[in-house]
């Protein structure tokens, strides 16, 4: 059974960190340069965390499986970063995001990373601005902050639809010039294959070159895995289609636990799936509901009808109608299920009556009138309003019109959005400490691989937020607490052979990998894979249905490593093989998802369990029973996982039911 | 509210013949195949049909067309096919996996081929090695700050307009389209994006000359051409940047470079106590 010593500090929530920072152990600048740190993964957390590392003197590695570190998927996301600057003079504060975060979370996150996240998230602004990124501004060039899901403060600080973009390039940008100054090595277009550890601690990677095939040995003082989420488990996700869980799921294998698997997020405002041959869907931003309304139509008879001709009267804001404190900005989670429970009573609109309507009508009025008033225009036409005021969403959300129109080919100018949920983040993750050091010594975990700051359900705009977090302002302090304990130059040879049976572990699973030759695609498995995790373990969940997904899952697996076909060489450029590597792992990933959510016998934010609902359908948590974390840890191939608990404390806020009503 | 019809886009298939480059390895040589895609969706993205012929390869036991692609939003900047002789595809403004097949019509043949270029060498029939492009990020593409040394956000207020065009040239996703669309393989749009995205805030003063120097030279060891001002590549750009930014560049290279022959320089060497 693993240790799970989550050493959080004592001490008031608010002095924790500090004090914390004053207590851990340092290392001196001469030793620092005689320690190997090889960081996995180049998104926020990761390439933050490597030019970070390298400024401090430490030797990193960066290696990543992009060809090069600006295409991590951080980069996608769209709408904005969170911080408690209170520039908006609107009565917010570190308290603030802390307690919104950790309602958001469905207090299932624990308190002590929480509000230390919410602490350095004003050094995140200052940091990025510093680095050039164009945050948007007002016009005597101060930062300008708009709102996101799940909070009553504009606190959110964007670069259009493209503050992923503009972070992620930031960090980059930090990660290049060491890389041009020579203090961080980048490897490029290497998957980590296998996790290396000597005497219980992590001592390096195994990874596999993309482009020969050939596979490497990497020997560190300690092992960063900032590799991201897992969401692509479910084959249509907002995920890149690159994204994986192997570096996590062979340091799982390894002995890393993890964390809350069952804990996903499925984003309300995605655009529906029209196909079978789809590969990927894509969310438009929350920031869009800070002008768009949601709705359906009252009446089942009308879902087939142009919504412009449904009255005012027929239509259901249905948001705005359960949530009226929060309405369109109500949480992810709970936006998602509402929306979900239109469609299943058979309201839902589209072609395939999955879809809800994303409506800009009444923004385009308000800003239209405004502009007119602006411009001194009186008595305007309608034309007049309807132009200024399409003039002024273009400029808030013109490019998340423009990935709409050239999906659906239909104008959100003209008539409204359809969305559905989708799968987009996950919460669950590595499980680590408060250091974010994993239960195997030596292996850290940061950004979305770890489980630890978002509980059951993520706030928008705190994924950037979390991932700069861990790179910039946490593994700097807490990665020397445990490397002062390692003797300089004690690290492993790669020569040891701890490398070489990792290695071959990897060789022969490439080797029977190649050896099946039989009638399917690698993307047959996915896609069924995908099906059977929306189907049974997506955005509600039952025993019934879960205890089914597991025995379909098992079945599935049996028959990819019977009847799949990796055609090609293993010595060159194969992306089938790649493929057929990450989806091997799915197959496995896949069913501790769902017995994680068949354990946790209630439900909280992104996991709802239909046997355990309030009367009105929200969230009934069991905190007596489940107020704990729960760490998954692998006991040998074939063999049930262990399922650990680490208690989830809270000593400031109180836990209580969660409403946005 | 204007009332408009509800108008859904069409599904009725079409079927095209691809002309795809074929090659095995960098020192191999590449030819052209073809392959029939029947049945499509026109809704489906370009990559979704390769992805259904692959899958037809791939069941078959054959190999795959390599292609390179992941986010499929056009944001990543992996995504890179010429498409019937066009960086991207026939829709300005976009990347290739933003192409759908309603851009094409039932019957058509479709020459897809990797992006060419002298410093893009191509690894496997459509995925080419642009690992040039970070090279020149790294000769200066950044301002330096340590993490933890920055003064507070607001105390350096940024020009509305002056944020604006930043945004618009720190837009750049870094394919290389810019590069396959010139007839010199310039990479100068690319490095101009960054250096104007930098250049145009207050925290890029400080670097502003060696960032312009250093990137310009990186630029011109790894082989990209001159610009000849056809402006090919801003209108082969996803994200549609403007060449005004390459004569930005040009501008802050020639002062930097006199800045540069001229300034005073310290001599001191003195360390401190």
């Amino acid at each position: 059974m693993a240790t799970l010593d989550s050493k959080i500090p004592s001490g008031p929530l608010a002095d924790k960190w500090r004090k914390h920072k004053t207590e851990i152990k340092l290392v001196n600048p001469a030793n620092k340069r005689k320690y190997h740190v090889v960081v996995v993964g180049a998104g926020l957390a990761g390439a933050s965390a490597a030019a970070s590392l390298a400024d401090l003197g430490y030797q990193v590695t960066c290696v990543v499986f992009h060809d090069s570190p600006r295409r991590a998927h951080s980069i996608a996301a769209q709408g904005g970063i969170n911080a408690a600057k209170n520039y908006q003079n609107d009565g917010d504060s570190v308290y603030r995001l802390f307690y919104d975060t950790i309602k958001g979370g469905d207090y299932r996150a624990r308190e002590a990373n929480v509000h230390r996240l919410a602490e350095v998230s004003v050094n995140i602004i200052d940091q990025c601005a510093a680095l050039g990124v164009p945050f948007a501004r007002e016009y005597g060039g101060l930062l300008a902050n708009r709102s996101f899901g799940g909070a009553q403060v504009s606190r959110t600080f964007y670069a259009r639809g493209q503050t992923g973009q503009q972070l992620l390039l930031g960090a980059y940008s930090s990660l290049s010039r060491c890389v041009g100054q020579n203090t961080v090595k980048l490897v490029t277009e290497h998957e980590m294959s296998d996790l290396v550890v000597v005497d219980g601690h992590a001592k390096g990677i195994i990874t596999r070159d993309l482009k020969t095939g050939t596979l490497h040995r990497f020997a560190a003082d300690a092992v960063i895995v900032a590799t991201g989420g897992y969401g692509n488990v479910f084959n249509l996700s907002t995920y890149a289609r690159g994204s994986n869980v192997t570096a996590s799921w062979r340091a799982y294998k390894r002995g890393a636990c993890f964390a809350n698997p069952c804990y996903t997020q499925i984003h309300p405002t995605c655009i529906p799936v029209s196909g079978d041959y789809q590969s990927k869907l894509t969310l438009m931003s929350e920031s869009l509901r800070n002008d768009g309304r949601i709705w359906v139509p009252k009446k089942k008879e009308d879902v087939k009808k142009a919504p412009a001709s449904i009255p005012e009267a027929d239509r259901d804001y249905f948001l705005e109608r359960i949530y009226p404190s929060f309405g369109n900005l109500a949480p992810r989670d709970v936006s998602s299920r509402a929306a979900k429970r239109m469609c299943d009573e058979g309201r839902g609109v589209g072609e395939t009556g999955l879809g809800v309507y994303l409506d800009f009508a009444d923004a385009i009025q308000r800003y239209g009138k405004q502009a007119a008033a602006r411009a001194n225009l009186h008595d305007p036409t309608a034309e007049k309003i309807l132009e200024l005021g399409e003039a002024a969403v273009a400029e808030r959300y013109g490019n998340l019109f423009d990935i709409y129109k050239e999906i659906t080919d239909e104008s959100a100018y003209k008539q409204p959005m359809r969305i559905y949920p989708a799968v987009h983040y996950t919460m669950g993750g590595l499980w680590v400490d408060y250091n974010l050091m994993s239960n195997v010594p030596g292996l850290f975990v940061l950004g979305e691989a770890n489980f630890s700051d978002h509980g059951a359900n993520r706030l928008g705009a705190s994924a950037l937020m979390q991932g700069l977090a861990d790179g910039f302002f946490v593994i700097p302090y807490t990665i020397g607490d445990y490397l002062a304990g390692q003797k300089p130059g004690s690290r492993p040879s790669p020569e040891h052979a701890a490398f070489a049976a990792a290695e071959k572990n990897v060789a022969d699973l490439i080797t029977k990998l190649m050896s099946i030759k039989g009638k399917e695609p690698v993307a047959y498995y996915h896609k069924k894979l995908g099906k059977i995790m929306w189907d049974h373990c997506g955005m509600a969940r039952t025993k019934e249905g879960l205890t089914k997904g597991i025995a379909l899952i098992q079945e599935l697996r049996a028959e990819f490593w019977r009847n799949v076909n990796v055609p090609g060489s293993a010595e060159n450029m194969n992306q089938a093989l790649e493929k057929a590597c990450r989806v091997a792992d799915y197959l496995e990933l896949g069913e501790l998802m769902c017995r994680d959510a068949l354990t946790r016998e209630e439900s909280c934010g992104g996991h709802f369990r239909e046997e355990y609902q309030h009367p009105d359908g929200e969230c009934l948590r069991d905190d007596e029973k489940f107020a704990h974390v729960a760490a998954w840890e692998f006991q040998g191939e074939g063999k049930e996982p262990l399922r650990n608990t680490e208690p989830l404390n809270y000593e400031t806020v109180k836990m209580s039911v969660r409403s946005y009503k | 509210m204007v009332a408009t019809a509800h108008s859904a886009p069409s599904t009725t298939p079409i079927s095209i013949t691809l002309r795809v480059w074929r090659q095995a390895g960098p020192a191999q040589p590449g030819r052209f195949v073809e392959y029939p895609a029947k049945d499509l969706n026109p809704n489906m993205s370009f990559l979704e049909m390769l992805d259904v012929v692959n899958d037809g390869l791939e069941g078959k036991g054959e190999d795959p067309i390599a292609f390179a692609h992941d986010c499929r939003e056009g944001i990543c900047g992996t995504c890179s096919l010429v498409i019937n002789g066009k960086p991207h595809g026939p829709h300005k403004g976009v990347a290739s996996c933003q192409t759908y097949m309603r851009s094409f019509a039932n019957g058509d043949v479709i020459v897809v081929e990797p992006f060419r270029a002298k410093p893009f060498p191509v690894i496997k029939d459509l995925v080419t090695d642009r690992s040039a492009f970070d090279a020149i990020q790294q000769a200066g593409g950044f301002v330096t700050v340590r993490a933890g040394s920055a003064c507070d956000a607001n105390a350096i207020p940024v020009p509305k307009d002056d944020a604006d065009l930043a945004m618009d040239a720190a837009q750049c996703i870094g394919c290389g389209a810019c590069v396959a669309a010139c007839k010199n393989a310039s990479a100068m749009l690319f490095v101009s994006a960054k250096v104007s995205h930098l250049g145009l805030l207050p925290q890029g003063q400080a670097e502003r000359d060696s960032r312009v120097l250093n990137m310009v030279a990186k630029m011109d060891e790894l082989g990209f051409g001159n610009c000849t001002n056809q402006y090919e590549c801003s209108a082969a750009c996803p994200k549609l940047i403007s060449h005004d930014f390459i004569a930005r560049m040009n501008r802050d290279y020639i002062g930097a470079s006199f800045r540069q022959a001229f300034k005073p320089k310290s001599t001191s060497t003195a360390g401190g106590a």
